[in-house]
């Protein structure tokens, strides 16, 4: 594992160079694949919006302000039934009380400054989580981090944009642009298997979304996340053990 | 149609409560992050979240009624078999997502 956690001047480090135009590339290499996934859905997103009467640039505010895809297709449908405020920060906490897991892997300490900071966790996505999770990250630069978040930023925007501006033109009779959402997710999924290649914790993580979604339908999100949580505690405890014990 | 007064005050309501879980837990955990617990979870949970999500986002899927069912079922399966094939993010999302409106919006019409 590499421990090069210094600034500093290495040698032979894996990531010699730290200039602007080297690090930008990076970001947009890094981004590229995952990030751009948010175009597409940012093109549903926008759609979706105009075609529910709201005016364009509505999609652009939306995208750019909260930031968090899943929970804007359900924020959508909840303005557009006039929902409570407090219906809204509830949705909110539900769908994006995921996020309170990325903390433990975002490498935030590698960004510097106070602002910097501020945004890297403001635009702390699903994509910049999946592209942040692996080993490899934890010797990004500050600069890498933050534009890799910036471009995600600008896909996601700029898509919402796109579609709304272009909604207009795409008839009402076109359904279905909702699934990007379901084709992003499969897709990141499918990835984060690739980098271990360990059975037992997406099946336990389907289980647990089974039990979510027949036994407490209201609660699904909430309950599926607590059961993984918690079945992977009981897991290390008891590989752990076995280990004391071997 | 919401107003706008309305639909600021939701907008601010949803960026509060988003940002809020983002930018917390790293004071409640940073004393933790050197614990080999936490490394597991790290290392071992996005592959969970991701599945996780994936079921969240079919949560209203119904086999009993196969308009909506059939496309989900095979834009689900042309984006795996894409992803498995070419392994490019992009080509599978566009393509799982255009089976899924040319599915959705032609041969299972209501």
């Amino acid at each position: 594992m590499p421990s090069a956690e210094r600034a500093g001047p290495l040698p032979a480090a894996p990531v010699p160079d730290r200039g602007l135009v080297p690090d930008l590339v990076r970001a947009l290499k890094d981004s590229g694949s995952v990030g751009l996934g948010a175009f597409p859905i940012g093109v549903a997103f926008g759609v979706l919006v105009v075609h529910s009467g709201l005016e364009w640039w509505w999609a652009s505010v939306f995208s750019s302000l909260i930031f968090a895809g899943s929970l804007e297709f359900l924020f959508l449908g909840l303005v557009l039934a006039a929902a409570p405020l407090a219906s809204i920060a509830v949705t909110a906490f539900l769908v994006n009380c995921r996020h309170v897991f990325y903390a433990l892997s975002f490498p935030l300490h590698r960004v510097r400054g106070r602002l910097r900071k501020g945004y890297s966790t403001f635009a702390l996505t699903d994509e910049a989580y999946a592209v942040t999770a692996g080993e490899a990250a934890r010797s990004f630069s500050s600069r890498r981090i933050l534009w890799l978040q910036g471009f995600v930023h600008l896909y996601w925007a700029g898509g919402a944009t796109t579609g709304a501006l272009l909604g207009s033109v795409v008839p009402a009779q076109v359904t279905g642009l909702d699934f990007a959402v379901t084709a992003l997710f499969t897709v990141l999924a499918i990835d984060a298997f690739r980098d271990r290649r360990d059975i037992p914790t997406p099946l336990l993580a389907l289980a647990c979304v089974l039990v979510g979604r027949f036994a407490f339908p209201d609660q699904m999100l909430p309950v599926a996340f607590t059961l993984f949580t918690a079945g992977l505690l009981a897991r290390h405890a008891w590989t752990r053990r076995g280990s004391t014990h071997a | 149609m919401p107003d706008t007064g309305y639909l600021i005050a939701a907008v601010a309501v949803a960026v509060a409560v988003t940002w809020a879980l983002r930018a917390l837990p790293f004071a409640a955990l940073a004393p933790l992050r050197s614990s080999p617990l936490i490394a597991y979870l790290g290392a071992v949970m996005p592959v969970g979240v991701m599945v996780i999500l994936t079921g969240y986002t079919l949560r209203a899927f119904d086999p009993q009624a196969p308009d909506r069912a059939g496309p989900t079922v095979l834009a689900l399966a042309c984006t795996v078999a894409l992803h498995l094939w070419r392994r490019n993010v992009l080509l599978s999302i566009f393509g799982g997502t255009a089976v899924h409106v040319a599915l959705a919006s032609t041969l299972f019409a209501h």
